[in-house]
């Protein structure tokens, strides 16, 4: 949705092409890009102040490697400099050598609390944990209900006795260690970090309870007020880590840099969907990526591990590349492919797309009716697609519920598109291109001639 | 290793060979949508939705509609009295850097950069904070004023802005029949109590109000919003947790034509945007609302005042979707200043109607342009 940071680059840096150094003013110049890029993903103004300072001093006179063009160079800087600020590694809970371990968990409303909290107690229970869930939000109605709910379907015990949010954390703790759980959770409720009264609670029930972790939630949605907010509530409870919530959505998450600059703690954990296993460790080199708008080769990597057959994927490899790739295989594929994910999600995660691509809209369904045809035809017909004669095709597209142009439009592009991807196959085969970039020939406008009706959904 | 990345290669290029392949059908069959939903009569009813964690496993592509570099219109909200009573100590920041301004002397530079920098602090975004900066450019050049005048300049720059955008911003009641308003919006931005807020308006105003618990996907959302109609004494329609909203919005039609219930208020869950089936199950309980000509008179898109740029992604699919007809700002009572919709008004023309200051029952008040603005400069 956004222009990423590297199709600013190309246009500043295409008349840099050969040059084997950046000079100050190459670097003002993209200095100005990064800045734009920074603020249009939500970091805060005066961090991105302090942040493109840091790339200027540390692009000034940087030799380019020989390898990079100046702009996959800078690029590489941010990058780095990205995945240095928000954390290196993944900040680690202190689990007490006395249990039970205390977390608490404070934010902003609607910032995704008590989600997290029963999201955290699953991932520690699966970690062989027993966690004890304290429901100390008495402020918003049903809230300690929300907590029992989601409690119930991870399997967690819940606890809220008392009418006073400190009472309640206190009961909580004596509570596990009767129950003997060994971690406790605080749920507490959302407030404005300017709500002195509120935050006064807050630090009543830290000193309560002494918590060994005291986590920050944050929507990863927030703009520029996160930095207020992270500073305050880091000066009232000593935060020890951060937890970015709603990472699932398409906001680029800026806030996430943000936070980290101002509290200098690590970001623990990312929520990244509705369900309660979509929480996972924080993984700075792929919020650097996604804040820069680019590519997220790992999450690939990782989500191809687990929906494909290696060795499968390797014989469809040799297929695309001799040209013997049939509708069968493409079957096959496509199913495992649809594993991984929308496949909108997968394209973006490619890097070097070009972005009319990247940004075209895929309704899931239209895969459905692709499978539903493939499905309609004989293994005949789908290893030599060649003989499907107009008899057929009705009956194909009977048998799959759609029209015989539905199935002419799908043979035409599937034939087209297995030649360009043979020529693809053969590039990355001998050459170094390996996915640094698309081959010459595959460009958006082929997609004009290739069968459909060749304008782009892209405004 | 050297396996990994084979694999890699092959889903990459798989991946856009299916890509490539889809491209032009889904081209094709937007096209034909949009040529029949133009025609589209009022749609057939169709209660039964398939339960959320359902649609969850169809994995929804990310509508990734080309979002223009937008930038989010200026400025910092606040209502008047109201508003400033309450935050009063706690607007640092903008006082401050505005304050700087205020030094007086002749423009420079450095007024400009500042000027610039307190419109991104507030969340109006790169694009529109440069249009807001132009306009005050003008306008500073055309009084020939000096630094101190600034904040006015800018003051009546953002006013004028939203003035332009929209004049009307009230809330529209059906001529006859019941009045139905749709809440909508991502997770936890404050629906469920905007929801209520709006019920005590109505109530305070003699109307007959209906709460309709459509949230059925978070758990225990229905209990608060239960929770709310038993303190404000009206009437709640909820199903089962995890059941079809779809349901509940028809139950509630039906309860509110055999109450005669002047004003019916759904709330929805909390949905992010991207998500394209749940943004599906939106347009389905708009249609079943609409299957009572009239009675549908607000969608309300809810929006968070901390929200950065994002929020112009969420007002363009929620628009798309569902045809806002307004804007609620809330948690406005911070010190986040919900600039983003200046730029949400500038480029779809939706309406900020509201602003929402706690967690009160009272505390929801209309959006007024001069008081959002002189909030702002103040």
């Amino acid at each position: 949705m956004f222009e990423s940071l590297s199709d600013r680059f190309e246009g500043i840096f295409t008349r840099l092409r050969g040059r084997g150094k950046l000079t100050e003013k190459d670097i003002d110049e993209v200095a100005r890009e990064i800045r734009l890029a920074l603020l249009e993903a939500d970091v805060n103004v005066r961090v991105v102040k302090s942040f493109v300072a840091r790339i200027k001093e540390r692009a000034n006179g940087a030799e380019v490697a020989k390898s990079l063009s100046p702009a996959q160079q800078v690029i590489k800087i941010v990058h780095e400099e990205l995945v240095a600020t928000l954390g290196g590694t993944a900040g680690k809970l202190t689990m007490n050598s006395r249990p039970p371990t205390v977390i608490l968990l404070a934010g902003l409303q609607g910032s995704g609390k008590t989600t997290a909290a029963a999201k955290l107690a699953r991932h520690l229970e699966r970690d062989g944990k027993r966690v004890l869930l304290v429901g100390a939000d008495l402020q918003r109605p049903a809230a300690v209900e929300q907590l029992r709910v989601l409690g119930e379907r991870v399997g967690v015990p819940v606890t809220s006795i008392g009418t006073d949010p400190v009472a309640v954390a206190r009961a909580g703790l004596e509570e596990a260690q009767r129950l003997g759980r060994n971690v406790v959770i605080v749920d507490t409720a959302g407030r404005l970090q300017i709500d002195t009264e509120l935050m006064d609670e807050l630090r009543a029930i830290r000193d309560a309870v002494n918590p060994d972790d005291a986590l920050l939630v944050v929507d990863a949605m927030t703009g520029q007020e996160a930095v207020n907010v992270a500073e305050t509530f880091a000066e009232t409870i000593d935060l020890t880590g951060i937890v970015l919530t709603k990472l699932d959505g398409d906001a680029r998450g800026g806030a996430a840099l943000s936070v980290k600059e101002v509290t200098g703690r690590p970001i623990m954990f990312a929520g990244v969907g509705e369900k309660l296993e979509d929480f996972e460790p924080f993984h700075p080199d792929r919020m650097a990526s996604r804040i820069l708008g680019m590519g997220d080769m790992l999450t690939l990597i990782e989500k191809a591990e687990a929906a494909f057959d290696a060795d499968q994927a390797a014989v469809a490899t040799e297929k695309l590349r001799t040209g013997d790739f049939t509708l069968q295989d493409f079957l096959e594929q496509m199913r495992q492919m649809r594993k991984m994910g929308p496949l909108q999600n997968l394209v973006a995660m490619l890097p070097g797309v070009p972005k009319e691509l990247r940004n075209a809209e895929v309704d899931e369904g239209e895969l459905g009716k692709i499978e539903a045809i493939i499905c309609s035809m004989t293994a005949q017909e789908r290893n030599t697609p060649s003989i499907i004669d107009g008899s057929r095709r009705i009956r194909i597209a009977q048998g799959s519920g759609t029209t015989t142009q539905d199935v002419n439009a799908l043979l035409k592009q599937f034939k087209q598109v297995s030649q360009m991807m043979k020529q693809f196959s053969k590039v990355n085969k001998k050459g170094k291109r390996r996915l640094t970039g698309l081959p010459p020939g595959l460009d958006p406008g082929m997609l004009g001639g290739a069968g459909g009706p060749g304008r782009l959904p892209t405004g | 290793m050297s396996d990994t990345l084979a694999l890699v290669v092959f889903v990459a290029i798989f991946a856009l060979a299916a890509f490539l392949i889809v491209l032009p059908r889904i081209v094709r069959s937007r096209e034909l949508k949009r040529g029949t939903a133009a025609t589209r009569a009022p749609a057939p009813p169709r209660p039964p939705a398939p339960p959320r964690p359902a649609p969850e496993t169809v994995a929804p592509p990310a509508p990734v509609e080309v979002a223009p570099v937008e930038a989010p219109a200026e400025v910092a909200p606040v209502e008047p009295v109201r508003l400033r009573d309450r935050i009063g100590k706690t607007r640092a920041s903008f006082a401050g850097l505005l304050g700087a301004l205020r030094r007086g002397g002749k423009i420079d530079d450095e007024s400009w950069d500042e000027l610039e920098e307190a419109l991104l602090l507030a969340d109006v975004g790169m694009t529109t904070t440069e249009a807001v900066v132009q306009g005050v450019k003008e306008r500073a050049s055309a009084t020939g004023a000096d630094a101190d005048a600034l904040p006015a300049l800018l003051r009546d720059e953002i006013t004028e802005r939203l003035e332009r955008t929209a004049t009307d911003r009230s809330l529209h009641h059906a001529a006859d029949g019941p009045t139905v308003w749709l809440m909508v919006g991502v997770n936890g931005v404050g629906k469920t109590t905007t929801t209520a807020k709006l019920a005590k308006r109505e109530l305070a105003d003699g109307r007959k109000v209906l709460l309709a618990a459509a949230d059925t996907f978070r758990a225990a959302a229905a209990d608060q919003l239960a929770m709310w109609a038993d303190r404000l004494g009206c009437a709640v329609v909820r199903g089962q947790d995890g059941g079809d909203p779809g349901a509940v919005v028809f139950d509630a039609m039906d309860a509110a034509a055999a109450r005669s219930a002047d004003v019916v208020l759904v709330d929805t869950a909390g949905r992010l945007h991207t998500k394209v089936n749940l943004m599906n199950e939106l347009e389905k309980l708009k249609r079943i609302i609409e299957r009572q000509p009239g009675a549908l008179q607000e969608v309300l898109l809810v929006l968070d005042a901390s929200t950065g740029q994002n929020g112009l992604a969420q007002a363009r699919e929620f628009a798309g979707a569902v045809d806002i007809t307004g804007v609620v700002l809330t948690k406005l009572d911070g010190t986040a200043k919900g600039g983003v919709v200046l730029a949400i008004e500038d480029e779809f023309g939706v309406p900020v109607k509201l602003v929402g200051l706690g967690e009160g029952a009272d505390d929801l008040i209309p959006f007024d342009p001069a008081e959002f603005a002189a909030a702002l400069v103040e």
